[in-house]
């Protein structure tokens, strides 16, 4: 039985990676994959009885998500943290390009939002699927869904004048 | 009849394509009397394909082999289990009877003398072992990285990165309390450390390692048990040594011998009765 899953799970990798991209760091969306690949293996007994193998894989990434925001630290906390040097922080893009800056915007939603407006714009999951797969109820995704949106829309209206006063210096 | 007043979370599902067909109608003439809402949606619709655009090269990204590895367990999970069940059963007979000759031996030093002296060399992660243990054990502040509280999490972790399942044993029964554990480099790939102490705050690490193969070969060659324990005395740090199929384990405390041997008996029960 598991010998049929396993490449099954395998074809939803990419897919997986790409939401865990858009929703984490690129440096963290990788482990948020394999604890996600993981944690589906640890659970492979329920597989029979999953209907929605899309939304139980993804439900599983978003409370892995939400988990690994509510302690940062904790599953790469360094033996000598205080004899560290800082780590450079890379200086943000300022091409001015419109891809860099909707990533941008993106980052700057709450997290919530975010998630819903992912599933429904990678994804393209009805907003039942997404109900179902961050485990809230229609109504809220839907709110979330209206808020997300504006939000970015004003994100990225804020920034389209940015990028055009970096152009004219 | 009249079409209902057209709400905020139709607007969306215009523009997601998840409204009934006639419904969709009702909306888009409503819109062509409402421009700035019908200007929103367009821009909704412009930022929905840009994400699209934007993380679709993730798509052909190849995938990187720890995440197929992930994926796809290199056995099926129940044929892996079974095949380790026979492997243990195999050697806990050999092993079973090892342990009994040391616990019953009158002199367990003697016993344990003439085991050193059978072998040629400790192996190199029995030094490793004893290096990590006197490396971390003086720790106050931060002995493990991840600590006993989040056992679960330290079990996923280090069964990820080891590539087999780890779970630390437990010692409550032998006055050993597990504080946590740590990854660490070996001579070519991760070993788990686990660390535990006693109500004097004196510490005990249980060492695993996958880099044994040549430890194994020289105790085969040697016509002896692959399943034996030893003992290797660095510094201060005693430590119990012992291969069992791909895994070296290491014990290593400031305790006697005696401590020791009763520890990782129950070390190696624990792990047998998986």
């Amino acid at each position: 039985m598991h010998d049929d899953e396993a490449p099954q799970l395998l074809s939803w990798v990419p897919r997986l990676r790409r939401y865990a991209r858009a929703l984490a760091s690129s440096s963290e969306a990788d482990d948020l994959v394999q604890d996600t690949l993981e944690r589906a293996w640890a659970k492979a007994a329920l597989w029979p009885g999953v209907g929605d193998m899309r939304a139980w894989l993804f439900g599983i990434m978003h409370n892995l998500h939400v988990d690994a925001l509510r302690r940062p630290r904790l599953p790469t906390e360094s033996l000598d943290e205080d004899d560290m040097p800082e780590i450079p922080v890379a200086p943000k893009q300022d091409e001015g390009l419109a891809l860099l800056d909707l990533q941008a915007a993106l980052d700057l939603l709450p997290r919530e939002q975010k998630e819903v407006l992912l599933l429904v714009s990678l994804e393209e999951m009805s907003y039942a699927e997404v109900a179902q797969t961050l485990g809230i109820p229609l109504g809220t995704v839907m709110s979330r869904l209206s808020r997300g949106r504006e939000r970015l829309r004003r994100l990225l209206a804020g920034r389209a004048e940015a990028v055009h006063l970096k152009v004219v210096k | 009849m009249k079409p209902s007043p057209i709400t905020e979370a139709e607007l969306h599902a215009l523009v997601d394509a998840q409204l009934a067909p006639e419904r969709q109608r009702e909306v888009e003439a409503w819109l062509a009397e409402h421009p700035e809402e019908a200007q929103r949606l367009a821009d909704y619709r412009t930022h929905k394909r840009a994400l699209q655009m934007l993380f679709k090269p993730v798509l052909d990204e190849a995938v990187p082999l720890s995440l197929q590895r992930a994926a796809q367990p290199r056995r099926p999970w129940h044929l892996q289990r079974m095949a380790a069940g026979f492997a243990l059963a195999l050697v806990s007979g050999a092993a079973g009877w090892v342990l009994h000759a040391q616990l019953a031996a009158p002199d367990l030093s003697a016993l344990l003398a003439q085991q050193h002296a059978q072998q040629q060399e400790e192996p190199a992660f029995a030094r490793r072992a004893a290096v990590a243990h006197a490396v971390y054990s003086p720790e106050l502040r931060r002995p493990v990285e991840v600590d006993a509280a989040h056992e679960d999490q330290l079990v996923a972790w280090l069964s990820k990165r080891m590539g087999s399942p780890m779970k630390p044993p437990h010692l409550q029964a032998q006055g050993y309390a597990l504080e946590g554990g740590r990854l660490l480099p070996g001579g070519q790939g991760p070993v788990a450390q686990f660390m535990y102490r006693d109500e004097a705050g004196s510490r005990l690490t249980l060492y695993v390692t996958h880099e044994t193969g040549a430890a194994a070969a020289a105790s085969r060659s040697a016509s002896q048990p692959d399943l034996a324990f030893r003992f290797a005395r660095e510094g201060a740090v005693n430590v119990f040594y012992w291969v069992d199929g791909p895994f070296g384990y290491a014990l290593s405390a400031e305790a006697d011998r005696a401590t020791l041997a009763r520890v990782s008996s129950e070390v190696y029960r624990q792990l047998a009765a998986r």
